[in-house]
Order: C-alpha cells, then sequence, then structure tokens
C-alpha cells in the first residue's frame, strides 16, 4: 500500500474581548446565573434589530491584518439560517459571501522549519447559547442558557494545509498569543472563549485529491486537539491498510476514552440559504482606518522573538518564554532598555518575575515591581552594592512592596561589606572557632569551603562580599 | 361637550392644552365609541380602557401643573399590533404569538407616547402583515364600515376601519407593499407609507426587512402630517434608519406648490382597473391641473415585473424573520410533540395561518441552494432597476399621481379562493415599496355602492414634506376626505 499522507484543516472561533455583544448592549461575563445577561435583541423577541458593534469590527480588522488577509473593502454581514433552540432566532448573523478576510496565511516555526499555513477566510459572527442536556436518559427536557447569544466571534479558517499533528499544535499556540498579543480575545478554551474544529483525511503520498473528510467535534483544549487528531491519524491509517474505506463522518472526540465515534455521516452539506442580512448596512474598510488599524498593530510574537535572539543574543529557548506573553516581553524589553545586560535581565525575568506571577496567580500588570525597580536592582548588583543572595532578600521586598531597591538596601543596611578589614576580621574569627572545617579546606574537600563561607555569610548577615572572601581564604589557607 | 369623534387631532390637542376638553373626555367619548360599534366592526384585538383613561388622567395633571405636553397630547391613537407595546398584548393576530405581551416598547410607540399620545388598543391585521383584506387574521375579519359585507383592505385593515368609524383620530399601520395606502383607500380615510428608513422599525414585528415601513392613518393630510412628525427621524436602535433628524412637517404644510408637475403613468392605467376608479382618480387630477399643475404622460416600464419581484424578495426575508417562532422561548407551542424536531414544525403548523405558510414556503424556497440566483438573487437585481424607473421619472416630475388599489372593497371570501388574485391588490402599492419611495392615499370619490376611493402621490425619497403639500392642496379643494361611513 502506498504511503499515506496526513491532511489536516482547522476553523477556530475565538470570542472577542469586547464591552459588550456583537449586535446588542449585553454585556459579557463568564459564569453568570443562566439567562440574567440577555436582552430582547439577543434574545430574538419578535421585533428586535442588530446594531452591529463598533469595537468587535475594530478587533476583527487587526485579526484580520496580523493573519496577512486581503481585507474586503465592502464587508457584509449575512444570514446562515438553521433551526436549533440555542439560536433564538433560528439564524445566525455571520458572514458568507463578502468575508472581512481573505487568503491569508501564518507562518510557523516547526523543529527549526518554516512552515506556512494558508488562510482561506476569516469573518465576523454571533455565538449561539448553551444547551444542558440532563444526565438522566429518561428526562424529556434541556436547558437553555441564553447568555452567551450574541458574543462576538471571529471564525478563521485554514486551507487543508497541515501535514503533521505537530504542525497543528504550533499553529494553536502561534494563533493563540497572535489573538492576546492583538488584545483581541482573552482566549481561555477552558471557558470558551477559543475553540478549535479539526478536520482530517488521508490520502496516498503523491495523490491531488483528497480524501474523505473527517469533522472532530468535541475538542475542548488544545491538548485535546492534539489527541484526537493523533487517533484519528493513527485510526483512519489502520482502516485504509486493512483494505477498509473511510466516508466523509463527523466524529465526536471522547476525552475519556481517548477514542473518536460517529456522530452523523456527511451525507450532503446542510442549505443554510445564505441571504445578505437586510437589517445591517455594508461596512466600508476604508483605506484610511486600514492604515491605521496596520499602524497600531503591536510587533507580533515571531518578529519579536526573532528580533529578541538577533538583538539581545538570547537563546531561542529564552526567547520563546519571554514573549509569550506581551506585557510580560514589554516588561523584560523597557528593563534591558535601562540596564542593559539582556541575559541576566532575562534569567531574573524567567526565574524570579515568573516564580512569583505563578505562585500568586497574577499577571505582569498586576505586580507592584516595575522595569525601574527592576533595572536598580540589577544596577546595584551589577556595581557590587550588594550581592546575589542579598539582591534576592531585596527583590522579595520589592515584590511586597512596590518600594525601589536603593531604598530597600538603604533602610535595611543591606550593603555589601567590601572592606577587606572587616571581612578578614571575620573569617579569621570563624576560622578559629571551625578548626575542623579549616582542615578539611586544607584537605581538598570541597565542602568546607562551602560551610566556610556559610558560616561567614550567617556572621555578616549575607552581606560579605563574597569574591573576596574565597579570595582572602585561598590567601589565609593556601 | 362637543363631539371629539369629528374633530382632528390637532384640533383634540390644541382644545386639550386649552383645558376646554379633558383627556379624560376626550378618551372616553373614544371608548364609549369603541364599545358602541367595535363588535360590528371588529377593528381591534385588544382595547386597553384602563391604560388610556390612566394615561389621559396623567396627561390632564400634566397640562394642569403647567407642564409642557407633547404634540399629541391627549390624542387617543390606535396601534396596529404587530407593534410591540410593553406590557399590552401584541398578537400580530396570529395563534402563534396570542398570548405573547412585549418586554419593551417599539420605538414609534416610546415616541408617541413621549408625545403624550392615548393608545386606546391595538388593531387587526393580516396575519404577520401578509395579506390585502384582513382575512387573513386568525381571529375575526374586521369589516368595512362603509358595507360591512366587504372588506377594509389589508394588511392594516383595522387601524382603517378604526379611523374610518371614528374609534380613534389616529392610527398606526405598517406597509411593506401596500398594507397602509390600499386599506386607507378601501376605508376612505388618508394613509401614508413614508420613506424606507424615515421611520424606525425597533419593535415593529418583521415581515420583509428591506420593504416594512410604519406609517400614520388620519382623516386628514394634516394629522398625517402631525403624526409621521412625531414618529419619525434616526433611531440607534434601528440600523436601517436613516441619519436624518426628527422633522417637522406641518411647519410649511399649507404652502402650494407652484409650479407643480404631477406625473401619470401610463402602466397603471391599463387593464385591471375598475372603470368607476379610474373615473376618480382622473378626476381628482383634473383638480391639480386645474389648480395649475402640469400634467405630465410618464412611464414606469418596469412596473410588470413588481409583483413578481416582490412576491420573491418579501417572502424570502419573511421566511428568515419568522423561523424565530418555534414555540422555544416565546408564543405558542404544540402539545403534540415527541422531539424536537417535531416540537418545532407542530407547534408552526398549528400556530400559522395558511396565507403565512404559504409565503414562508415560496421564501425557503426562493432562497435554497441552486436557486437563490434564479430568484432571490435576480428579483434584488430588477428591484434596483425599478429604482431607476422612479429616479427617471422624478427627472421630469415632482410627484406621480396614480389609484391606490385597481378596485373599491371587494365582497368578503371574494377573493380567498386564488392567492394570486388577492396579491394583484397591491399592484399599484409594491413599487413604491420596493423602490423605497414616499406614497400617500387622498379619499377621492366614491362609487356608486357609497364606497371610497383612493388617489395615489408618489413622491422623492425623503421629500415628504413636498409631498405632503401637495396632497394638502387636494384636500383643501375637496371634502371626500371628511365624508363619514354610517354605521
Amino acid at each position: 500500500m502506498a504511503e499515506l499522507e496526513t491532511v489536516i484543516g482547522i476553523e477556530t472561533h475565538a470570542q472577542l474581548n469586547t464591552r459588550t455583544k456583537m449586535f446588542c448592549g449585553c454585556s459579557l461575563s463568564f459564569g453568570k446565573e443562566p439567562n440574567t445577561q440577555t436582552c430582547p435583541v439577543c434574545t430574538g423577541h419578535p421585533g428586535v434589530l442588530p446594531v452591529a458593534n463598533a469595537e468587535a469590527i475594530e478587533k476583527s480588522l487587526r485579526i484580520a491584518v496580523a493573519l496577512n488577509c486581503e481585507i474586503a473593502p465592502i464587508t457584509r454581514f449575512d444570514r446562515k439560517n438553521y433551526y436549533y433552540p440555542d439560536l433564538p432566532k433560528n439564524y445566525q448573523i455571520s458572514q458568507n459571501y463578502d468575508n472581512l478576510g481573505v487568503k491569508g496565511h501564518m507562518d510557523l516555526d516547526v523543529d527549526g522549519v518554516t512552515k506556512r499555513i494558508r488562510i482561506h477566510n476569516m469573518h465576523m459572527e454571533e455565538d449561539a447559547g448553551k444547551l444542558t442536556h440532563p444526565e438522566s436518559s429518561n428526562a424529556d427536557f434541556s436547558l437553555v442558557d441564553l447568555n452567551r447569544t450574541g458574543t462576538p466571534l471571529a471564525e478563521i479558517v485554514t486551507e487543508p494545509d497541515f501535514r503533521s499533528v505537530d504542525e497543528v499544535r504550533v499553529y494553536m499556540e502561534t494563533l493563540r498569543s497572535i489573538l492576546l498579543y492583538i488584545d483581541a480575545s482573552d482566549c481561555k478554551m477552558e471557558q470558551g472563549s477559543l475553540r478549535f474544529e479539526a478536520s482530517i483525511s488521508m490520502r496516498p503520498v503523491g495523490q491531488k485529491e483528497f480524501g474523505s473528510r473527517v469533522e472532530i467535534k468535541n475538542l475542548n483544549s488544545m491538548k485535546a486537539v492534539v489527541g484526537a487528531l493523533e487517533h484519528e491519524e493513527k485510526r483512519q491509517k489502520e482502516l485504509l491498510a486493512s483494505g477498509g474505506k473511510q466516508d466523509p463522518e463527523t466524529r465526536l472526540w471522547d476525552e475519556v476514552r481517548c477514542k473518536t465515534s460517529v456522530m452523523r455521516s456527511k451525507e450532503g452539506a446542510a442549505d443554510y440559504r445564505y441571504f445578505p442580512e437586510p437589517d445591517l448596512p455594508p461596512i466600508h474598510i476604508s483605506q484610511e482606518w486600514l492604515d491605521r488599524v496596520k499602524a497600531a498593530m503591536p510587533e507580533l510574537p515571531r518578529e519579536r522573538r526573532r528580533r529578541f535572539i538577533d538583538e539581545y543574543g538570547l537563546p531561542a529557548y529564552d526567547a520563546g518564554v519571554l514573549v509569550e506573553d506581551r506585557a510580560m516581553a514589554d516588561f523584560f524589553e523597557a528593563t534591558v532598555g535601562l540596564v542593559g545586560d539582556a541575559k541576566t535581565v532575562s534569567n531574573w525575568v524567567m526565574v524570579e518575575v515568573m516564580r512569583r506571577l505563578n505562585e500568586q496567580g497574577i499577571v505582569i500588570s498586576d505586580l507592584k515591581v516595575t522595569p525601574e525597580n527592576l533595572a536598580g536592582l540589577l544596577r546595584l548588583l551589577k556595581n557590587k552594592t550588594i550581592n546575589q543572595t542579598v539582591a534576592k532578600e531585596v527583590f522579595a521586598d520589592m515584590i511586597e512592596s512596590g518600594e525601589e531597591p536603593e531604598k530597600i538596601v538603604e533602610r535595611k543596611g543591606l550593603k555589601q561589606i567590601s572592606d577587606g578589614g572587616a571581612i578578614e576580621e571575620v573569617v579569621r574569627k570563624v576560622l578559629d572557632a571551625n578548626p575542623k572545617a579549616v582542615e578539611d579546606f586544607k584537605a581538598g574537600k570541597k565542602n568546607a569551603q562551602q560551610f566556610i563561607i556559610g558560616q561567614v555569610m550567617r556572621e555578616t548577615k549575607g552581606k560579605a562580599n563574597p569574591g573576596m572572601v574565597v579570595k582572602l581564604l585561598k590567601d589565609l589557607l593556601g | 361637550m362637543p363631539d371629539s369623534r369629528l374633530k382632528t387631532a390637532r384640533e383634540l390637542r390644541d382644545l386639550i392644552a386649552d383645558r376646554e376638553l379633558s383627556a379624560v373626555e376626550v378618551t372616553g367619548q373614544f371608548l364609549d365609541r369603541i364599545e358602541q360599534v367595535d363588535s360590528r366592526l371588529k377593528a381591534f384585538v385588544t382595547v386597553d380602557p384602563d391604560g388610556a383613561l390612566r394615561r389621559a388622567e396623567q396627561i390632564d395633571k400634566q397640562i394642569a401643573s403647567g407642564e409642557t405636553v407633547g404634540p399629541l397630547a391627549g390624542v387617543p391613537i390606535a396601534v396596529k399590533d404587530n407593534m410591540c407595546t410593553r406590557g399590552l398584548l401584541t398578537t400580530c393576530s396570529s395563534k402563534i404569538l396570542k398570548n405573547y405581551v412585549p418586554p419593551y416598547d417599539a420605538t414609534v410607540v416610546s415616541r408617541i407616547n413621549d408625545a403624550g399620545a392615548v393608545v386606546v388598543g391595538k388593531t387587526n391585521l393580516d396575519e404577520f402583515a401578509m395579506g390585502s383584506s384582513t382575512e387573513n387574521s386568525a381571529f375575526e375579519t374586521t369589516r368595512n364600515p362603509w358595507d360591512l359585507e366587504r372588506v377594509p383592505g389589508g394588511s392594516s385593515g383595522g387601524s382603517a376601519a378604526a379611523v374610518s368609524a371614528c374609534e380613534a383620530p389616529l392610527a398606526l399601520g405598517s406597509d411593506t407593499g401596500g398594507s397602509i395606502r390600499q386599506p386607507a383607500s378601501l376605508c376612505g380615510v388618508t394613509g401614508m407609507k413614508p420613506t424606507y428608513g424615515l421611520v424606525s422599525r425597533y419593535g415593529l414585528v418583521a415581515f420583509a426587512s428591506s420593504l416594512d415601513q410604519i406609517g400614520p392613518f388620519a382623516r386628514t393630510v394634516e394629522d398625517c402630517a402631525l403624526l409621521l412628525s412625531v414618529i419619525s427621524g434616526h433611531d440607534p436602535l434601528d440600523s436601517t434608519s436613516a441619519d436624518l433628524p426628527t422633522p417637522n412637517y406641518l411647519a410649511h404644510l399649507d404652502e402650494p406648490i407652484n409650479p407643480l408637475r404631477i406625473g401619470v403613468p401610463q402602466e397603471y392605467f391599463a387593464e385591471g382597473i375598475d372603470p368607476e376608479v379610474e373615473a376618480a382618480v382622473r378626476e381628482a387630477i383634473a383638480v391639480y391641473e386645474k389648480l395649475g399643475a402640469e400634467i405630465v404622460e410618464i412611464s414606469l416600464p418596469h412596473t410588470k415585473y413588481a409583483v413578481a419581484v416582490y412576491y420573491v424578495v418579501a417572502t424570502a426575508e419573511a421566511s428568515s424573520n419568522l423561523a424565530r417562532y418555534d414555540g422555544v422561548h416565546y408564543g405558542y407551542r404544540t402539545d403534540r410533540e415527541s422531539d424536537l424536531v417535531e416540537m418545532f414544525c407542530r407547534s408552526r403548523e398549528e400556530g400559522f395561518g395558511a396565507e403565512v405558510k404559504r409565503r414562508i414556503m415560496l421564501g425557503a424556497y426562493a432562497l435554497s441552494s441552486g436557486y437563490y440566483d434564479a430568484y432571490y438573487l435576480k428579483a434584488s437585481r430588477v428591484r434596483s432597476i425599478m429604482r431607476a424607473d422612479f429616479d427617471e421619472a422624478f427627472k421630469q416630475v415632482d410627484v406621480i399621481a396614480c389609484p391606490t388599489s385597481p378596485t373599491a372593497a371587494f365582497r368578503i371570501g371574494e377573493k380567498t379562493a386564488d392567492p394570486l388574485q388577492m396579491y394583484l391588490s397591491d399592484i399599484y402599492t409594491i413599487s413604491a415599496n420596493l423602490a423605497g419611495n414616499p406614497g400617500i392615499t387622498l379619499p377621492c370619490g366614491f362609487t356608486r355602492d357609497n364606497l371610497p376611493i383612493g388617489l395615489q402621490l408618489m413622491g422623492t425619497s425623503f421629500d415628504e414634506e413636498n409631498l405632503l403639500r401637495v396632497a394638502q392642496m387636494y384636500q383643501k379643494e375637496t371634502d371626500f376626505h371628511l365624508r363619514e361611513a354610517r354605521l
């Protein structure tokens, strides 16, 4: 049997983090009491009309630009007609004929190789509500919560350009990071503000026609996407290898059992009877508007990572970690701007800063420490006013109080002791009190030096200049 | 106490503001009238005496304490039952909404309330505004005050009959293919469809989104101008409402237009028109000629496609607009359901009348895959061509004059056997909806059987001020609009 090639396409729905819903003034937030965040418009009462959310259009435009799409000079909404209880009007206001962005692309770095994924289109639409089906199978009802109805969505559809599950993983991470960078969505998959759907098929290598497409639903995390696709890839390969035939299908991913099962066969595409939304006028995207959006685009993560490697000489891994969160990368760059020494700054940010953020479950904007503060601390270290141990102590204080490091050092009297005489006095005292250690040191036992230095630090409350201590020991003990 | 019934809204408002009459007295008189005649007329679906008198009392109090009150203060008004009134049943004359009480007011309702008007009740219509006779109402067929065995026209039959029978001096209706103008013509009152976009549609239960407009019914052009001034103007809740401030159509109403060129479209006087109707309309046009107007023969060459285009575009939009009536969130839900799809289907099967179902099916078909280009898209393109017809015509003339309806009121049941026959009743009104232009109908005569005949005037988009002035010229010369039906 000819070798099989995996072909995957990904459809993403991102909820935009706007102040209000796509077509009405209801606010957005997750986890409210059912049916409390609604109004006659988003619940489709008789007589209501939609009004397009300008902020949503602006953020959608940002997404289209970030994905290198061709932007429609006139973009329109269309009605997608189908019946379902989570869709109160029984039509969704979406886009079909004049999508906001088409023919875009995203470049990914997959194991050192650049892979370009083409974006078929990016368009705007409104979200539906949520249905809850009771556990018991004899229940003759389902519950409808319309809080989510009308939430602005950006839908991003790729061409079937993925050839491995790993590429999909990188795509999801990259897309998520872009959406966060341009402040279009809060991308919380666990809250449903970022959702992925995957389609996968197999074909013999070299064949032009695609194989039968299998759509996978119920992917609630990136891990699920990867797991489901790997499972599907294996299942389809085995099916085809054993002479079986794959029909176009929709399959449901079971997170617990880690397998997919048929939901329905894709016999014919549903007829959504798309037609232009008569209640909303077309949107003219002027060149001025587009230029403004382009000018306001931040440096995107991939470009920024490259620049961190080139400009600051950071290793790829470090650069990757720093650019993941835009605010973190901003913090890093601001600090480097003040004190230079990118590598040291990067270590402090990646270790000390990030540890605190994780411990306290906060984001960098919540941190009391500013780039100025951190720069100040590193300057004190650099000119040896304090040593590494003290620096960490001062940093802990800065986290608590937001006080400037110079003030803390002053207040607590933490300046490094670099007075040769003072150090010698303490060293001699320690040596006299620990004759065994002296013997071990002379015998070459590594631990002895650490022990003696430790004792000196204890005596000086950590303030002794460690370099000087080591030198002095060498001088005194050989 | 002077009889309020024959006074115009403007007169009533001034009498109430001057405290010569109280709003409560006036409202009481109209409520009495409704009680007296409506069991025979069936113009109202819901009458709200308590709400009306409470509002009237409020107005009287405000006037007594010297507060300024609005231009409709104390004037009773009837509202077609497809416009949402908070807390008051809004049924669209359909079984599927027979228990629907809206949680909000339509914008036009807010505006008339703010202007001090007293809503006396909700009037009957063809179900979901689909029809030309009010026979499609799921409840009752409203009668024509001029002959109770005849239809009042539709779909705003209830509003037209209410004003005609003096149950209220003003009424609001909606016009998608002629649903204000045709019943106004058949009932001998003045009715107007504004330019598409002049009046907010927020709160008007949608039939065809790109065609629907709300407009006034009254006994005089002046009262129409008064009511139109209150309800017009930009509404941020309706993205299709024109970005224009609320105008004052009374300011120059009595100033005649001179010179005036009136276009008479040859296509509107071809076959199908009743000879008595034609005669009355031509006489009306002659009145303008006597006033110095130049009468110009014009052509609106694509008129013959109007009904076909309308029944593709309107039904397509309706099939989508009416999808929400599914028994899930509000309105009628069947009790014979076994699963979701069955619940949807049975609720709609049982809740909708035959004409509504007919149009939904037509519309869904026109939008379906494989047919969208041939029907909906094609119809939209023809619509643009028809708009161009009007633009061309208005280069040569200021106003277009023609019949409103090819016949006077027909008998109940006369046209129900053949829906297509019924559709043709709208032949003279539909083009204005497709093109977006405003149109007004004025009583211009009576048939041998004493049935009203209407003259229609159509104007350029957003030029209601001049259209009303031209209309006013006619009502100053004639008194057809002052005649009263004997009930």
